[in-house]
């Protein structure tokens, strides 16, 4: 289950109406048990795939390397990612897939209708290896302030 | 020197989200670390013990494979090597829209076709 504040839920989604028709990108920090991922800082990131913004995105590995030193001074963890699909459902694709390879991780997908924020879903990348990750619909639970747990050092 | 750990793959270093090695190069600090957490090499590497393609590897601010040396690249105590796995992907090529067409009154439908954008 993926665990977010209202005010971070909001953040995500007005970041994907922002950037429409483009996808937008960013990371969520926080703590995890292995079973509940409890996202307490969003950050936004760039999408560098300048060559087909409209459907792909790529967060460039030197920001998120300065995103997670970010995360270690905060005593927070990277426990997912989250995107945008403008004018297209908040489903995975196979290249969300393909292209996903944080296991135990949350991606968030908000579908962006016409510029409108409409759907946000969450899947946990599920599996061991890359040869047998897959994606799991989890429960995505927004509540007013969200609490840190226990990192079993996972996502 | 100090390897930062990305969160999938600490349940392979002993929950530790930094691991230091005495190392003279990065092929030495990843070899290093891989020894002593022997678990995590099918995580790095292919079958045929080549880096994965997804896997960047960071000294301090600089990505590794644009290094003159690359993995040869000496390295110091006080340096520190990321490990980040890419974060990329978007919707599929097929398109279908969100939104319903009124082709004739009273028949709304939802539309798949392929983009043309692409």
């Amino acid at each position: 289950m993926l665990r977010i504040s209202q005010t971070e839920y909001d953040s995500i989604r007005r970041h994907g109406e922002e950037t429409y028709p483009h996808e937008c990108c960013g990371v969520l920090l926080g703590s995890s048990d292995g079973q509940t991922r409890a996202v307490t800082k969003t950050v936004r990131c760039g999408n560098t795939r300048s060559d087909s913004p409209h459907n792909r995105y790529h967060i460039s590995p030197q920001e998120l390397v300065r995103v997670q030193r970010q995360a270690r001074e905060a005593e927070l963890e990277i426990v997912g990612f989250y995107h945008s699909h403008p004018d297209h459902p908040a489903r995975w694709s196979q290249t969300d897939l393909a292209e996903a390879h944080w296991i135990g991780c949350s991606y968030v997908i908000t579908s962006i209708e016409r510029g409108q924020a409409n759907i946000t879903n969450s899947f946990l990348l599920a599996g061991e290896l890359e040869e047998n990750k897959h994606f799991e619909d989890e429960a995505v639970n927004v509540v007013a302030e969200v609490t840190a747990i226990a990192n079993e050092s996972t996502c | 020197m100090k390897i930062y750990i990305p969160t999938p793959l600490r349940q392979y270093a002993g929950k530790k989200d930094s691991v230091d090695v005495h190392a003279s190069t990065v092929n030495d600090a990843l070899s290093k670390l891989t020894s002593t957490h022997p678990d995590l090499k099918r995580h790095l590497y292919t079958d045929d013990g080549k880096l994965r393609a997804f896997v960047n590897l960071y000294l301090n601010d600089e990505d590794v494979r644009y290094l003159s040396e690359k993995e040869n690249t000496r390295v110091k105590e006080e340096d520190h090597l990321s490990i980040i796995p890419s974060i990329a992907g978007g919707q599929d090529q097929s398109k279908v829209l969100l939104h319903p067409i009124t082709r004739w009154p009273d028949h709304p439908i939802i539309a798949g076709v392929r983009d043309s954008r692409n």
